[in-house]
């Protein structure tokens, strides 16, 4: 890990600890808007532009830094789409187009969508739909679209048209609209230097960091409140059943850590590497097990919008089944599996990470 | 929460250099090895293969030279391990020696002691068993009752120790008993002992297995005689020096990979085309393995570093034994087996020794609650 990315993640830590408090979570589940003086500090702490390089205004980290900061993203719940804006701006600046400050969104066709890129007389142009594009409303620098051109995948920004983006939210309130991008503005369009699959990968490389942190925040929660919690004259930590179910969320936590590690440890250079499937996959089970257990042990308290447990929890929820869902990601090494064959299963393995 | 950082595992260009050479090694010694037998990797007990590692030096591979060490790193010996038990190697006989025996016997031992057994060891001719459980002492390890009394020139013990695998077979048994009294301190007045099998007046009596096998015995202790050089460490110190090895004891990959072998053999019997409920049960599996993989190595990387990752391990063994009892679970639910050990499918008998032996996944080493209890001292709950 290189000193440059142990930084980075002290100051988003440090940041997003002070910003994100739990008065600025209610409102930006309540309205899915995108708080202002969050997105403006982590802009000026050189964050938002963590992988793209200096002489183009960012950084100059790389894409596993970027990745790492979306652990305390995670940790804090922190509203808005560092994310994407992060993944968005490290493509954009792969194929040299300038990355705009303002806020992005990253918009991969799932199966079953797509969106054709053509560049015709009337100058480029997009056509069709994605649903469920995280922060589409919010991306006032534009929308990172990964669309089928005629010659392969075209990386274009892209500003819908008006009324283009219809509204919708995960169980966080963040918002996930659906966006049509017929009569879209391309501001700029290139070769694409990764395709659908590769950018799916790269979105579940980032969930499961951000599921990475949630977790830890899901376990930080659970024995704070076991410990403050007294029932039959005792704090709920001095019961034997209390312990070993919060040791469950640690070993959960310390899982989901451990495939986000190998995860953006990949990403930096092979989006293809099974750690990354992995780590989502695992990630998601962990999200089961642990959100399960912690509401468990917050008792009724823990089932209101009032205490902070949602704010992870529901993330959790949603998280676990973006950029594919456990058994997405578990089909996909399982395939990977049977290409290898029983007798090279375990090199498979190793060669991971 | 520092118990619960796992530090990236160190990466080791000379570990990847191992791992082809043991690959290699393995593809011609184990290749007539049948799946049954593979699937008991680190309870095959092969001297023959034992002292074939030795003299490959892949036997105490960390140690100094001095005691027949090769001064590689810690990864060095986890790249070995792994690919071991991965193959279904029979790694038993030397296995508790190098791992947590020999360690112990170099950091607490007399000169005398080192000079005589690590050399041993380390050509994977001197194998050990452990004598901490009694019949009235399993988790609740310091309740020991085992009493070694001093005498001139040495001790004299009495008391019973159950369980300890390969104690027929092993040289040495390295003895926890109590040498004080009972006080307030129930960690005080406990002792090692390095114990010769071959010259100590001890009973061995096998206990078979649920399996059927005989891998564990009862050790009876009636008025033996040890001298005063068999003291392994301090009168007195043996809790801290039992806690020690059994860190060493927990975090390794056979505390995930013991059903490995019918993972493989699954996915042979699944063939080519397995349903796509097959293929995500598989994926499961390799997701579970990858994270697993990179934690155990990570504890591997900082026992090497020096520092005490007891929380982790306990982490570890944890995670491991979940999946490795799932994992039989698993099996039964994508192919219809009666399991019978002496099929000649390889899948239903290895099958058949998975669920036999599954139970002791979460015993052996420190049961399920006592690791889940440790965690929760970690996270400051107790
Ligand atoms: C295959 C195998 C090989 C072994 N090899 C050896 C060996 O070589 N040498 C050796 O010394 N020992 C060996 N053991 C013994 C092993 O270390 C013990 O089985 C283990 O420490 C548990 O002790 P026990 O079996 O007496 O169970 P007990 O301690 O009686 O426990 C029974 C159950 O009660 C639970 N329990 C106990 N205390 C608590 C508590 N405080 N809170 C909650 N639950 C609790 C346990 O978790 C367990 O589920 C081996 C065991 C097996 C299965």
């Amino acid at each position: 890990m290189s000193e440059m990315r142990d930084m980075f993640v002290e100051t988003a830590e440090r940041l997003l600890r002070d910003h994100c408090t739990p008065a600025l979570l209610r409102e930006a589940a309540a309205t899915g808007e995108l708080p202002a003086g969050l997105w403006a500090a982590m802009v000026d702490a050189g964050l938002t532009k963590a992988a793209v390089a200096e002489d183009a205004g960012g950084s100059g980290a790389d894409l596993a830094d970027a990745l790492a900061l979306l652990v305390p993203a995670g940790r804090h719940g922190a509203p808005g789409p560092l994310a994407e804006t992060l993944l968005a701006g490290w493509l954009l600046g792969r194929v040299g187009i300038a990355v705009p400050d303002e806020p992005l969104a990253l918009a991969v066709p799932r199966a079953g969508e797509v969106i054709r890129f053509s560049d015709g007389a009337e100058g480029p142009r997009l056509a069709g739909r994605v649903t469920r594009v995280p922060w589409a409303r919010a991306a006032s620098g534009g929308i990172v679209v990964i669309a089928d051109g005629s010659a392969g995948p075209v990386l274009a920004l892209a500003r819908p048209a008006g009324g283009a983006v219809s509204p919708a939210a995960n169980l966080a309130g963040e918002p996930r609209d659906d966006v049509a991008f017929d009569g879209a503005a391309v501001e700029v369009a290139a070769a694409s230097p990764v395709g659908r699959d590769e950018a799916w990968a790269l979105g579940a490389a980032a969930r499961s960091a951000q599921m990475a942190g949630a977790l830890q925040t899901v376990l930080a929660l659970s024995v704070q409140y076991a410990q403050d919690r007294v029932q039959f004259g005792k704090p709920l930590a001095k019961l034997q059943v209390i312990q070993q179910n919060l040791a469950i969320i640690a070993t959960q936590a310390a899982a989901a850590a451990a495939g986000a590690d190998a995860a953006i440890e990949a990403a930096g250079h092979d989006l293809s590497s099974l750690a990354i499937g992995a780590a989502k996959a695992r990630a998601g089970e962990a999200a089961s097990i642990a959100c399960n257990i912690a509401h468990q042990v917050h008792g009724a308290i823990g089932f209101t919008r009032e205490h902070a447990l949602h704010v992870s929890t529901q993330r959790l929820w949603s998280w676990r089944d973006e950029f594919g869902n456990d058994a997405f990601w578990q089909q996909r090494l399982g395939e990977r599996a049977v290409a290898a064959g029983a007798d090279g299963l375990w090199a498979m393995i190793t060669a991971a990470a | 929460m520092d118990a619960f950082s796992f530090a990236p595992p160190p990466a080791s260009e000379a570990a990847e250099r191992v791992r082809a050479e043991v690959r290699a090694f393995l593809a011609q010694e184990l290749a007539d090895r049948p799946p049954f037998e593979r699937a008991d990797s680190w309870n095959g007990f092969d001297a023959e293969f034992s002292r074939k590692l030795g003299d490959r030096g892949w036997v105490a591979m960390t140690w100094p030279k001095r005691y027949g060490g090769h001064e590689r790193s810690a990864l060095e010996r986890y790249v070995v391990l792994e690919e071991m038990l991965a193959a279904g190697a029979p790694v038993g006989a030397h296995w508790i020696a190098d791992r947590q025996s020999g360690p112990l016997i170099m950091k607490v031992g007399t000169d005398k002691q080192k000079d005589e057994v690590l050399p041993r060891i380390a050509a994977g001719e001197c194998f050990f068993c452990i004598g901490m459980s009694e019949p009235d002492s399993g988790s609740d390890l310091a309740s020991v009752r085992t009493k070694a009394t001093k005498v001139q020139g040495g001790f004299v013990v009495n008391g019973t120790k159950v369980w300890t695998t390969n104690a027929h077979r092993a040289h040495y048994m390295i003895l926890l008993c109590r040498t004080g009294e009972v006080t307030a301190n129930r960690h005080a007045g406990l002792s090692q002992f390095l114990v010769d099998l071959k010259a100590a007046d001890v009973e061995i009596n096998p206990i078979i297995d649920i399996a059927g096998q005989h891998h564990f015995n009862e050790v009876v202790f009636k008025d033996t005689f040890l001298p005063d050089d068999a003291v392994l460490g301090e009168v007195g110190g043996g809790w801290a020096q039992v806690t020690s090895e059994l860190a060493l004891e927990r975090s390794g990959p056979e505390r995930f990979l013991s059903s490995f072998t019918l993972v493989v053999e699954l996915l042979r019997a699944l063939g080519p085309n397995p349903s796509p409920q097959a293929t995500i049960a598989i994926g499961r599996l390799v997701a579970h393995f990858v994270t697993l993989r990179r934690l155990s190595r990570s504890v591997a990387g900082m026992l090497q570093a020096g520092a005490d990752p007891a929380v982790q391990a306990a982490v570890v063994k944890d995670l491991g034994a979940l999946i490795e009892q799932e994992i039989p679970e698993i099996a039964r639910g994508l192919i219809a087996a009666e399991p019978d050990t002496r099929s000649t499918s390889d899948f239903v008998a290895v099958l058949a020794h998975t669920v036999l032996n599954a139970p002791s996944f979460s015993l052996r080493g420190g049961t399920r609650e006592i690791l889940r209890g440790m965690i929760a001292r970690g996270l400051g709950l107790r």
